[in-house]
């Protein structure tokens, strides 16, 4: 019998007629959006899958036992360098014979002075903005990497062929690319995050569904009124309303599917958190499509079954006896308090040792996050009811929610719980960060880029200073040669090795920059204190005093000099001062020299360092310096200077959370503004009477902002509650206790703008609606 | 209305004299028309000579002789069955109006004029009764609503006609 | 400006609904104080009348006067004021405003002019008191009767003290009791406030209110002065 209720529902749905077709329009599109982000949400474990196993399958990996060259092998050396704050990876390979493997993605290894890059990179390089770039990477470009080989369409990265390569300069043999051993597991705080994240992020959009297949539905309880006065009973048109919303329900299954599968080919082109996917990354998992296929349409029945619990549908008419009884604390409460209590049950899991147990916190969080759906009408009713008086928009306003103050709590339930998960994770976010960003003590207003090179020979030391130098952009170099000397001579009794210190070679201008020297002229030699508390005077003495001599090449090993002893005497004018801190953050002591003092060829295993002082004027400086440092030697590394090092990934990671429940409140706010416009509507009549006595526009325009402001700041209140609730609890698992409430803000603000974009555009509607067209009834 | 039940009915109750009669009469139903003594006497010679009333006894004094009526069981019966009968639905108004608006038509003349001119009269005898209700009693007031209904039907009925004037000079006329 | 005497006064007032003619040049006058009927079919075009004599919409072509001011040549924030300061309304239903008590409606137009809420809810109280409905003070539209609704909406009408009271069919929704009972308070009370009352209705007893009657026919308002 049900069935055939049911199925007279899907006909009426289907054969309604226009206002039937727009209630179904209504709900399909809003369970669309819905099945949308569901099936999008169900296809991240296999993006991330994908991703992991290409990204594997590429890795070249050190082993623990160097390979032997054979003509199976190749030589490979990573390089990384950065374009406007794009990362562009790459591998110099050389292969050791004609079998030597390719990496996944290439067919064919680039012979010297070629590469192959990813479609990405070679789009870039073509492009009128790639001009720079082209000259950092000199390699006629002879191929593509294919999909094998990249972790997503966006990604930036080269293969380039080298004939000067070798071991000794920074490159590894290799057998085969990729690694066979299981990737370690992931981050337990991550995981925690990531768990957290899909409840949030899911919960409201169930709630939007449950939401959408609603819309229209006072108008659908007057039909089905109309219904029963040709003698259907209650059941009877209970079910045929389910039937209608089952109707509406999969058609939005089937559209959201549709649309899915159509915006899946355009995913390439967005990157988001610096990742890309190929649509067929966009694959959900067969078991979580199938839960999204069957849940939907069950719940669109369920939803309406429940709704129409509190409405009864007579004959003449509809009657909602929802201000029958008063909501009830006592069954409310212990949901979210049993939410937390579940969190805290799973202990700490900082450092990154604990025990995660996932069920337990994504139950936890979900108690939690339903739990202040639950209390939200209590809350609602509850304000509400002690609101009064005030001028005439509030009191239209406070008196209209005394009303009917569930579909208002109903509406901002999403909100509630899309901020207040929002919150949680960004409280857990901004205190754990401290583990992602910390201060690097660099001073980018003395210098912006900091250079180093692997290995450093003198004639190519010289060349860098000198190219450096020379490069467009760049106002300033600070310039070093650095190297160890110890004091000559057999180790002492009590000693345990031969006292040493460090060498620095420099000019005057750039040792001024590294110490308080005072007056310089070439020639002259400073001994530098370390006021960092390292190293001690007494120490630093025993190599480094006036008049004093000094080996530079000193063999750790034996305590012998590697070779003929290569010895220099201190002058005895050399002055004690005091180091200073360097623009890289580093505070260097020790023996300083000037070139004129201390000729840099008899330094053993010296290592070039420079930091450079760009134009700010000259916008691209710093890939004009990169372009020289790539030249003179690919491998370089080039670091930019910042006061605050932000992990990347902690960074994109509250981008996109922001971005997810910025997306989440438009979506709600979305069916906010179908349910006020149905309010709206249902009221033409009485507006237009309102407006035939004077009112103005603004009382009725601030009522409806009253009126949809009311239930939001109260829910954005509980949010904030339930968010610190559930964000504190996430905390001390994680073992913090101070946080952030600054990232709180901008949610609270969203939540607040929503409140205006909806009034916002219910005004203009509105104002149609108050034309007096709807005091005609003849 | 009939007088003679009128007056039989009142003197269910116990006999009167035909002053008393006259004065029950025009206390109960004579706010529009009151009666006169010698309708009275006439309605009671009938009634005697009918026998459904009878003379109960002649009070001598000053003046005129002073009859006292009962009322026989032929008047009671008579009265039953006056109350149960219904009344014959009266066209009484229309077929005056529809006679003139017939005659309108076929003299050229505007019967619209005529149907609003007989709308205005209307409404200024239902003015004059419903203030009248405002100022009486009970009583006053259900008399004055049965008018005020009727002259309310007639006008429905002008309102009808009026909207159907073209149609009714198209068939008078052929 | 309106001829020496009448306080509304409209002249060749002309509106259509898209092509369906509503009001066809119609002309209408109303003295201070007075209770004017405005008769006609359904469809004649006596509630556009009313809703162009009020301010509530503008004609396509003629002019409204009230007093020395021309309706017609007002802005629209300047009739909704001059609507709320000095007209009053009753409609036929649905104009209470269902989530406030009867008092609180009462109250609106008094508060919508800036009069502070206690004050507004003293005098509305009154006026409950004098349409015999303070009874329903605290209670809300739907939990009332029919004919209470409707004096509850009277006494809104008249709780501001207008000069004109706008009634399109008061007593449409109520039997003949009620509706008896309405107009009589109706126009005792506008009489007392000495309001004028214009009163849209096709039923002749509730015409019968009043001092004289208008009847509006295609769109024509033709004024009975041969009857008296």
């Amino acid at each position: 019998m049900r069935a055939r209720h049911l199925a007279l529902g899907v006909r009426f749905a289907a054969g309604g007629g226009r206002e039937g077709w727009i209630r179904t329009i209504l709900t399909a599109v809003g369970v669309a959006l819905g099945v949308m982000l569901l099936l999008a949400a169900a296809s991240i474990p296999h993006v991330l899958d994908a991703r992991q196993q290409r990204g594997d399958a590429r890795t070249a990996v050190e082993g623990a036992k160097p390979v032997a060259r054979s003509s199976a092998t190749l030589l490979y050396a990573r390089t990384e360098t950065s374009f406007r704050g794009d990362a562009i990876t790459g591998a110099l390979l050389r292969p050791d014979g004609p079998d030597a493997p390719a990496p996944p993605g290439v067919r064919e290894l680039p012979h010297s002075g070629e590469m192959v890059v990813s479609p990405a990179l070679k789009e870039l390089l073509a492009s009128p903005e790639g001009k720079l770039l082209r000259e950092r990477l000199p390699f006629t470009t002879v191929g593509t990497i294919g999909q094998p080989g990249l972790t997503g369409p966006g990604e930036l990265t080269y293969y380039a062929g080298s004939d000067t390569l070798s071991t000794a300069h920074g490159a590894h043999r290799l057998a085969r690319f990729g690694v066979g051993t299981q990737p370690p597991p992931l981050n337990p705080m991550l995981l925690v995050t990531i768990i957290v994240a899909c409840v949030v992020l899911l919960m409201p959009v169930a709630i939007f569904i449950a939401t959408a297949v609603r819309f229209g539905g006072e108008r659908r309880d007057r039909r089905l009124a109309a219904l029963r006065l040709v003698g259907a009973d209650v059941p009877m048109v209970r079910w045929m309303a389910a039937g209608e919303a089952l109707f509406g329900a999969v058609v939005g299954l089937l559209l959201g599917t549709v649309v899915f599968l159509a915006l899946r080919q355009f995913i390439g082109s967005v990157t988001l958190w610096d990742v890309s996917a190929f649509p067929g990354d966009l694959t959900p998992l067969p078991a979580l499509a199938a839960l999204v296929a069957l849940a939907v349409p069950l719940c669109a029945v369920a939803v309406t079954l429940f709704a129409l619990r509190g409405v009864t549908i007579e004959p003449l008419g509809v009657v909602r006896n929802n201000a029958g009884r008063r909501r009830r604390l006592w069954w409310r409460l212990p949901v979210p308090v049993t939410g937390i209590a579940l969190l805290l049950l799973n202990g700490r899991v900082d450092r990154g040792n604990g025990v995660v147990n996932p069920y337990l916190i994504a139950g936890g969080a979900v108690l939690v996050l339903f739990g202040i759906t639950l209390l939200l009408p209590w809350v609602v009713e509850a304000v509400v009811a002690r609101l009064g008086g005030g001028p005439v928009p509030w009191q239209l306003a406070t008196r209209r929610l005394q009303l009917g103050s569930g579909s208002a709590a109903r509406a901002v339930s999403g909100i509630t719980v899309a901020v207040a998960g929002a919150i949680a994770l960004q409280l857990f976010f901004s205190t754990i960060q401290s583990d992602f960003m910390k201060v690097t003590g660099q001073d980018p207003s003395r210098a912006q880029l900091s250079l180093t090179l692997p290995s450093g020979d003198v004639a190519t030391t010289r060349k860098m200073m000198a190219q450096v130098r020379t490069t467009e952009g760049v106002r300033g170099v600070i310039a070093t040669v650095e190297a160890s000397a110890s004091r000559p001579g057999p180790v002492r009794k009590g000693e345990a090795f031969a006292p040493s210190t460090q060498v620095t070679v420099g000019d005057c201008p750039t040792l001024g920059e590294l110490a308080h020297t005072g007056a310089c002229k070439d020639g002259d030699v400073f001994i530098v204190k370390d006021n960092s508390g390292l190293v001690d005077d007494g120490y630093l003495f025993k190599t480094a005093r006036p008049g004093a001599q000094v080996l530079f090449n000193r063999d750790p090993q034996t305590e012998e000099p590697d070779g003929a002893p290569r010895l220099w005497t201190l002058p005895k004018s050399a002055r004690t001062v005091d180091s200073r801190k360097a623009p890289s953050g580093e505070t260097a002591f020790g023996i300083f020299a000037t070139p004129g003092a201390l000729d840099t060829a008899v330094l053993d295993h010296p290592t070039a360092h420079a930091m450079v002082k760009t134009d700010p004027a000259v916008p691209d400086a710093a890939e004009y310096v990169r372009n020289t440092a790539a030249r003179i030697d690919p491998q370089m590394r080039v670091i930019t200077l910042q006061n605050l090092e932000r992990d990347k990934q902690y960074n994109s990671v509250r981008t996109g959370l922001l971005v997810a429940s910025t997306a989440t409140l438009a979506l709600i706010a979305a069916s906010m503004l179908v349910t006020t416009l149905e309010q709206l509507r249902e009221r033409r009549r009485l507006l237009s009477v309102l407006v035939a006595f004077g009112t103005r526009r603004a009382t009725l325009g601030w009522s409806v902002l009253w009126q949809t402001a009311v239930p939001v700041v109260l829910g954005l209140a509980l949010a904030l509650v339930g968010g610190a609730g559930l964000g504190l609890a996430l905390l001390s698992m994680a073992g913090k206790t101070t946080f952030d409430w600054s990232v709180v803000w901008p949610m609270v603000a969203t939540g607040a703008g929503l409140v205006l974009l909806v009034t916002l555009f219910s005004l203009p509607p509105l104002w149609r609606m108050m034309r007096p067209d709807g005091l005609r009834t003849e | 209305m009939s007088i003679g039940h009128t007056l039989l009915g009142l003197l269910e109750s116990g006999p009167r004299h035909g002053y008393d009669l006259k004065r029950a009469f025009d206390e109960h139903f004579g706010q529009d028309r009151p009666l006169h003594y010698g309708q009275v006497y006439s309605t009671m010679s009938r009634l005697l000579k009918n026998g459904l009333v009878e003379v109960d006894g002649v009070e001598a004094g000053a003046g005129p002789e002073r009859k006292r009526y009962a009322i026989t069981d032929a008047g009671i019966t008579d009265v039953a069955q006056w109350l149960a009968r219904p009344e014959k639905p009266e066209p009484y108004l229309q077929s005056t109006l529809y006679t003139k608006i017939v005659l309108a038509l076929l003299t050229d003349r505007d019967a619209a004029e005529l149907l609003d001119t007989q709308r205005a009269e209307h409404l200024r005898l239902m003015r004059g009764l419903t203030e009248r209700k405002r100022t009486g009693d009970l009583a006053d007031q259900l008399i004055c609503d049965h008018a005020l209904f009727h002259l309310e039907a007639d006008l429905r009925w002008l309102e009808l006609t009026a909207a159907r004037l073209d149609k009714l000079a198209e068939a008078v006329r052929t | 400006m309106t001829p020496a005497g009448s306080l509304l006064h409209a002249s060749a007032l002309r509106k259509a609904y898209g092509t369906t003619p509503a009001l066809d040049g119609a002309d209408f006058s109303l003295h201070a104080g007075e209770v004017v009927a405005v008769m006609g079919p359904s469809g004649s075009g006596k509630s556009t009348l009313l809703h162009c004599l009020a301010g509530i919409i503008g004609p396509d072509s003629g002019t409204v006067h009230y007093g020395n001011r021309e309706l017609t040549a007002m802005s629209d924030a300047e009739r909704s004021a001059l609507r709320r300061a000095d007209f009053g309304f009753v409609f036929q239903f649905g104009q209470l405003v269902p989530e406030l008590t009867c008092l609180e409606n009462v109250a609106l137009p008094l508060r919508l002019t800036g009069a502070k809420r206690k004050e507004a809810e003293a005098r509305s109280l009154e006026w409950l008191e004098r349409l015999e409905v303070d009874t329903v003070a605290a209670k809300r539209p739907g939990e009332v009767s029919g004919g209470q609704g409707q004096r509850v909406a009277v006494a809104r009408a008249l709780a501001g003290t207008p000069r004109v009271v706008f009634a399109d069919e008061p007593t449409g929704a109520l039997d003949s009791l009620n509706g008896e009972r309405v107009m009589t308070l109706l126009t005792e009370a506008s009489r007392a406030t000495s309001a004028a009352v214009v009163l849209v209705t096709h039923e002749a007893r509730v015409a019968a209110y009043s001092d004289r009657e208008v009847v509006v026919r295609d769109g024509v308002a033709r004024e009975m002065v041969g009857a008296v």
